[in-house]
Order: structure tokens, then C-alpha cells, then sequence
């Protein structure tokens, strides 16, 4: 055997690995909070972004690179949601807290 | 930077990720974990941005995305994250459809050959049609349920059945997949036609496979596009040889994954029953025959007094109690009674809202302590034990006939409130179910029914608990 990994192999493997540790992770979360970790990942997908950022990088601008553009600021929706929409739920996820009249 | 540079930041950010999603085992470590997801986002943007050589036209962009992103976030009413969560399904699919269109466009601007490698094709392809149906799929499920179904039949919450429509989907399915292959096969010169029919054909897919799909179901729909959000963005780490995002995209698929079988397990439904759609039409409705068996209603006062003088009560909150926006009454009737020496708990079906886990945050915002929720499986063994079973605003999830052979929900694994001593029923009218099913729960001698609109009929109640 000899000669380099093709990439897509590279890319498999780590494909494979993820979705093992995705299953693992994934059925530890608590049914609680199951829509916080639906808008979270919804926020982690938007690490596509990454990829629009590619797209709109080069220094000419053509359709490619305004497309690019516009799927960053489609995918920024998401960021910049799904995390503080997830924030603002957790937040209300809370002990009894001890605050005032706890007890009449 | 160097290129290996690059991918030990990524690395970074695919593991901040990870510990994000462990963070939601429990509520008091999710906060921390929500902070490290967004440690890893600005990680992975700050350092592509670097690498490019128009900061400012991108982070213009991302401004006014994040402003838009921002304002949602803040303004949304907690009813409403099936709707946002769909919208935000379908502007990943977009973006992703995007990306790829740039991609096939210029390859060099991505660190890509030019042509672009068959292998990379290849996923590339996966990645666009998987981008598109997630879009135009979560786009019909935004719709119905936004309830824009009376002014588009499209959106409408009853399945969009038509003959032939599954031969119809497949033949589309199937000419998809062949005109991507024809874009696989095909030169620089003459790949662009067979790629634009390709992503056309999956847009009109993603649509057929929604529309049959009915309001019931939209649990199951929105954790499937959730997946396949997921997947598409791994599709375009996979043509961009991109590891974080094929880590990122692997771990929302497989979570919207987990998140689908959960919820055909809550309703005993088969995955692709449910994908091939029809549920929930006129059809399978059953006469409701109420007028020949008696039911024992009662007035608010009655409820107060029972509660009142019980030692254990376990609420079960239905989607009705949240379209009356009864989560605050039915708090501060709890308040009352545990201040009074009761045991109150409330037991929360899977299903019990529109998506998974939407009743945990409906009463997190109404400051229920999360403490007091329980799931299905940790509570169902107490029902024998406990005095008062307070159904308010469910009805298919606390339905006997589920343990019936014969009946169209048996096997659905259920809420035993017919365990229990006593059972008080709050409904507004005596109308069936999403499954159109009668339920035998509301005929017991120790049910109670308490008929009327649930905030009014809560608000009643903690008035007449003294």
C-alpha cells in the first residue's frame, strides 16, 4: 500500500467518529430540555457560515462571491438566534429559588 | 495563518461544540455549555474571516443577520419555537444550497482544484439536494404551523393528500438523483445545466414530502428537518474537506435523529408512516358517541376543594393549557397547594407540546421550578399511590384505550392518570383528540370533569383555595 489518504477518506472518518459521539452525547441530554437542544444545534449548523465566508472572500467580486455574502447574513440569522434564543430558555430553566415569600 | 493552523482553531471550535450539547444533561450545566457553543462559533468565524480578503463586505453581512437574529431571539413568545426552530431549519438548507452554488462557481476560493475533484462532486451534490429539501420542507412546516393554512392550501394543517403522490415523489426522487449523477459525470463546460435541474427537482421535493404530513405529526417533522439541516451541513464539510463541519453536521443530524425516534416512540408511530403522511384526516375520525355515557362534571369550587384536602396531586399539562396561556394560573394554583402541605408535581408526556421538550420550557416560563417536572417513565409508576390526577388541556396522552388491543392508539405508551385515586379533567367542550378517539378516562366514576376555558377555570380554582 502506498501513496496518500484520499481526502474523502479523511473526511469519512471523522464523519463516522462524529455521528458516534453525536449518538452518545445526544441521549445523555435531558428530555427537559429537548427544544433548547433543538435550537442549539440549529445554532451549531450555522458553522456553514464558514463556508459562505469562503464564498464571498476572494478579492473580485462575482455572483459566486455575492451569493456568499448572502448566505452569511441568511446563516448569521441563525447564530446569532438559535444561541441567544437557547440562552434565553435556559435561563428560565431554575431551582426553587429562595427569593422573597418562599414560605408562607 | 497556515493551513494546519487553521484546522487546530477548527478543532477548537468542534470540540467547544461537543461540550455544548453535553452541557444539556442537566439545567444547571447547559448554561455554561450554551457559552462554549458560542465560544466555538466566534472561533470559527474570527479565524476564516482572517483568511479572507473582504472583512468588511462579511462582517457587514453578519451584522445585519445577527441584528435579525437578535431581535427574534428576544422577541419570540415561547409558543412559538416550532415556528422559529422551522425557519431556522430552512435558512440552514439555504445557506447550504448557496454555498454549494459558490462552490461549483469557483472551487480555487475555497482551497479547492479546479475542476473540482469527482470525489468532492459527489458530496457536493449530496450537500445541495439535501440543503434544498430541508429548505423548501421546513418552509411548508413553518407555514403550518404558523397556521397560514387558511390563506395557502399548501400550509394547511390537515395532510395535502393527491393520488398518486407518493409514485409522483418517487419518480422525482429518483430524476434527481439522476441528473445529479449527470452533473457528476459532466465536464466544467456543461455541469451547471444538470446542477441547476438537480437543485430545482429537490426544492419541489422537500415541498411534496411536507405537504402530506398533518398537524399531529409536526413533532416528528420538525426534529426530521432538524436532522436534515444537519446533514447538509456536513455535506459541505465533506466537499469542502472541512472537518469542523463535517463534526458540527454529524452531531445536529444525529441528534434531530434521536430526537424523530423519541417522538415516534411517544406516539407509537413508525418512522415511515409518519414520512409517507395521511395521518390525522377526516378518515380515521370516530363518531364520538358522549350522549350515551355519562360524564361527572363539577365547578371550580368542587376541584378547589378536592385539591385542598389531598396529600399528592400530579398535574398533566396538555398544548391546551398553553393556547389558553394558563402556565401562570396553573403555577400559582401549585404555589397554593404546596404552601398548604401537598405534594404537587406535574408529568409531561413526549408529546405533550409541539415539538420535544416545548412543555418543559412553556412551564419553565411560567417559573415552574424544573424540579417539580417529570418525565413519562419517572412518574407513571406513582399514579397508584397518588391522590389527584389533574388532567388540564391533554387528552390522547392520558387515554386508556392505548393498553387496549384493537385500538388505533394501543401499544402508544401513555400518562396512567387512570391509576390514581381521584381524576379531575379540565377540557372545553367534549371533542375528540388529535386522534379523533373517545376517551374512557372522561367515563370513570373517579374522573370529575371540569368543562370551561383552562386559564378561567385555573384562576377559579386558586381563588377558591383558601
Amino acid at each position: 500500500m502506498s501513496g496518500a489518504i484520499d481526502p474523502t477518506v479523511v473526511n469519512l472518518t471523522v464523519f463516522v467518529l462524529a455521528v458516534f459521539v453525536g449518538y452518545h452525547v445526544v441521549w445523555g441530554v435531558t428530555p427537559a430540555l429537548h427544544t433548547p437542544l433543538m435550537s442549539v444545534t440549529n445554532a451549531i449548523s450555522s458553522v456553514i457560515m464558514v463556508g459562505a465566508i469562503l464564498a464571498a472572500g476572494p478579492k473580485e467580486i462575482d455572483a459566486g462571491s455575492i451569493l456568499g455574502a448572502v448566505a452569511v447574513g441568511l446563516v448569521a440569522i441563525n447564530t446569532f438566534g438559535g444561541f441567544l434564543v437557547t440562552r434565553r430558555m435556559l435561563e428560565m430553566f431554575r431551582k426553587k429559588e429562595p427569593k422573597g415569600g418562599k414560605k408562607a | 495563518m497556515s493551513a494546519s493552523q487553521l484546522a487546530l482553531w477548527y478543532l477548537a471550535a468542534s470540540v467547544l461544540f461537543i461540550l455544548a450539547l453535553k452541557g444539556l444533561s442537566h439545567p444547571e450545566t447547559a448554561r455554561r455549555g450554551n457559552f462554549f457553543g458560542m465560544i466555538g462559533m466566534l472561533i470559527a468565524v474570527v479565524v476564516t474571516l482572517a483568511t479572507t480578503q473582504r472583512v468588511e463586505l462579511i462582517l457587514v453581512a453578519i451584522l445585519i443577520g445577527g441584528a435579525i437574529g437578535a431581535v427574534v431571539a428576544r422577541r419570540v413568545e415561547m409558543t412559538q419555537m416550532p415556528e422559529l426552530v422551522a425557519a431556522m431549519h430552512s435558512l440552514v438548507g439555504m445557506g447550504a444550497v448557496l454555498i454549494a452554488i459558490a462552490v461549483v462557481n469557483n472551487p480555487v476560493a475555497f482551497g479547492l482544484p479546479d475542476p473540482i475533484p469527482t470525489g468532492n462532486k459527489l458530496e457536493l451534490f449530496i450537500g445541495t439536494f439535501v440543503g434544498a429539501i430541508t429548505f423548501s420542507g421546513s418552509v411548508i412546516a413553518f407555514g403550518k404551523l404558523a397556521g397560514l393554512g387558511k390563506k395557502f392550501r399548501l400550509f394547511s394543517s390537515a395532510p395535502v393528500v393527491f393520488k398518486g403522490q407518493h409514485l409522483l415523489n418517487l419518480a422525482l426522487g429518483i430524476a434527481m438523483v439522476g441528473f445529479g449523477v449527470a452533473f457528476f459525470m459532466a465536464s466544467r463546460e456543461t455541469q451547471w445545466p444538470p446542477f441547476i435541474v438537480m437543485t430545482a427537482l429537490a426544492f419541489v421535493l422537500g415541498l411534496l414530502i411536507i405537504i402530506p404530513i398533518g398537524g399531529a405529526d409536526m413533532p416528528v417533522v420538525i426534529s426530521m428537518l432538524n436532522s436534515y439541516s444537519g446533514w447538509a451541513a456536513a455535506g459541505i464539510g465533506f466537499s469542502l474537506n472541512n472537518p469542523m463541519l463535517i463534526i458540527a453536521g454529524s452531531l445536529v443530524g444525529s441528534s434531530g435523529a434521536i430526537l424523530s425516534y423519541i417522538m415516534c416512540r411517544a406516539m407509537n408511530r413508525s418512522f415511515f408512516s409518519v414520512i409517507l403522511g395521511g395521518f390525522g384526516a377526516a378518515e380515521g375520525t370516530v363518531a364520538v358517541d358522549a350522549g350515551q355515557k355519562t360524564v361527572k362534571s363539577g365547578s371550580a369550587e368542587d376541584v378547589a376543594f378536592l385539591l385542598g384536602n389531598a396529600e399528592s396531586v400530579i398535574i398533566i399539562p396538555g398544548y391546551g393549557l398553553a393556547v389558553a396561556r394558563a402556565q401562570h394560573a396553573v403555577k400559582e394554583m401549585a404555589q397554593k397547594l404546596i404552601a398548604k402541605g401537598v405534594n404537587v408535581r406535574y408529568a409531561i408526556h413526549p408529546v405533550a407540546g409541539r415539538m420535544p421538550g416545548h412543555m418543559n420550557v412553556l412551564l419553565a416560563e411560567a417559573e415552574v421550578p424544573y424540579d417539580q417536572v417529570a418525565e413519562m417513565e419517572d412518574i407513571n409508576s406513582d399514579f397508584g399511590t397518588t391522590d389527584i390526577a389533574f388532567v388540564l388541556g391533554a387528552n390522547d396522552v392520558v387515554n386508556p384505550l392505548a393498553e387496549e388491543k384493537g385500538s388505533p392508539i394501543y401499544g402508544m405508551p401513555i400518562l396512567e392518570a387512570h391509576k390514581a385515586r381521584t381524576v379531575l379533567v379540565n377540557k372545553r367542550s367534549m371533542a375528540a383528540g388529535y386522534a379523533g378517539l373517545d376517551n374512557p378516562l372522561f367515563y370513570m366514576d373517579r374522573t370529575m370533569m371540569v368543562f370551561g376555558d383552562a386559564k378561567k377555570v385555573v384562576e377559579d380554582i386558586v381563588k377558591a383555595i383558601e
